[in-house]
């Protein structure tokens, strides 16, 4: 089973919320677990559970690189990419590999095979394990805006027997419709605030058009109004957790805690929330 | 020689755009008929990037040898060097004070970039 912890606003707590899950699952019930920080542009699952490295490697998209003097400027490459990271003008190919997606058109389409591709490196993904969950992650290289091939590569470490957990990035864009595509269930995690509702809004209208089964996980509860909860009755969507304002939380999030290790009493919740979605 | 300039509208006093890559139009002005004609860019008002170099080839496909806008980013200044076509920019105005500054050579030439891309 794959399930990705995804929010349209950021700060919610889908890193609170996955990683405690993933604990839980190992720990307490003895699943064999996965978790996948997609988050490649700001990676924090590590941080919570300090896992030992055991592999690194790079990661790159093939990029298009143009030997002028066979290039016939037909500009075939130039009509038929979608990102502009190919363009012939007055017979000249130009390449912007920044905004290249590596998918290889051009390079295909090339009758004089002027067109060689070359790697351009968009980051590393590394692997470890911690509290005996398998954990990957994916670091995007400073200054890259290439972040779905990256998010992919971090996903080929999905677990085939048993349950994976995706760490998603915020927002409603590619990123995120990468990292939670092919999983069978989305967790969307929300705060009670006008911004949180806002943005739940937005990802649910996402994850409504990727159609993924999706429920509600509200943190930080009693801060704000009942607007969410209003909202998810009205459209039917389940909340499978509420997590209330609590400093204790708060204590071992900024020391770099788990807050089922530091406080044991929140397995209740999560024994709810893994029976949930288990069932 | 025509001179494409980015503009707001499709008359010669709609006002000069100061985008050059999401402009919804350029006015192509043909200095030596004293005659233009509009070309549509507006495949690039949604696109998510490469705005500058789409607009570059709109630009050189209309047969102009200069643009007239207010600012250029990185790609569309390379882009444009490429394709042999010369960039000055002008801070406000109307398309047809654009063309006459242009005309009495008050307009500089650019030699590089300068905005980042994306810079509005």
């Amino acid at each position: 089973m794959k399930i990705a912890v995804a929010s349209g606003k950021g700060g919610t707590g889908k890193t609170t919320i996955a990683t405690n899950l993933a604990y839980y699952l190992a720990n307490s019930i003895g699943q064999n677990v996965t978790l996948l920080d997609c988050d490649v542009e700001e990676p924090n699952c590590h941080l919570f559970l300090q896992p030992r490295w055991e592999k690194v490697y790079a990661v790159s998209v093939p990029v298009p690189e143009v030997d002028a003097s066979k290039c016939n400027g037909c500009g075939i490459c130039s009509d038929l990419c979608q990102f502009s990271a190919i363009v012939c003008i007055n017979k000249n190919t130009l390449t912007f590999p920044e905004l290249c997606h590596g998918c290889g058109l051009c390079t295909r389409v090339c009758a004089p095979g002027a067109i060689k591709e070359v790697q351009r490196e968009l980051g590393v993904v590394e692997m470890g394990t911690a509290y005996g969950i398998n954990f990957a992650h994916g670091k995007l290289r400073i200054g890259e805006s290439m972040s779905p091939p990256l998010i992919k590569e971090v996903k080929r470490k999905f677990n085939s027997s048993g349950i994976t957990i995706i760490d998603s990035p915020p927002g409603t864009s590619c990123p995120v419709i990468e990292a939670i595509k092919g999983t069978d269930f989305v967790l969307l995690v929300t705060e009670p605030t006008p911004f949180g509702l806002n943005d739940l809004q937005l990802a649910v209208d996402m994850v409504r058009v990727v159609g993924i089964p999706f429920a509600v996980i509200i943190n930080r509860a009693d801060v704000g109004d009942e607007r969410v909860q209003e909202y998810c009755s009205r459209e039917g969507i389940p909340i499978l957790m509420e997590i209330p304002e609590d400093r204790e939380i708060a204590k071992t999030y900024s020391t770099g805690g788990l807050v089922l290790k530091d406080i044991p009493a929140y397995g209740g919740k999560f024994s709810l929330l893994a029976g949930a979605l288990l069932s | 020689m025509k001179v494409a300039v980015s503009c707001s509208g499709e008359k010669l006093d709609s006002l000069v755009d100061q985008r050059f890559g999401r402009t919804a139009q350029f006015i192509v002005y043909d200095l030596d008929a004293n005659m233009f004609m509009v070309v549509d860019n507006d495949q690039n008002l949604q696109a998510a990037q490469g705005a500058g170099i789409q607009s570059a080839r709109t630009v050189a496909d209309s047969g102009a040898k200069a643009v007239i806008t207010g600012n250029v980013g990185p790609k569309a200044f390379h882009t444009l060097n490429a394709a042999g076509i010369d960039i000055y920019l002008i801070k406000s105005g109307t398309v047809k004070e654009a063309i006459e500054e242009f005309k009495k050579g008050n307009l500089i030439k650019s030699t590089g970039a300068n905005v980042d891309g994306h810079w509005i």
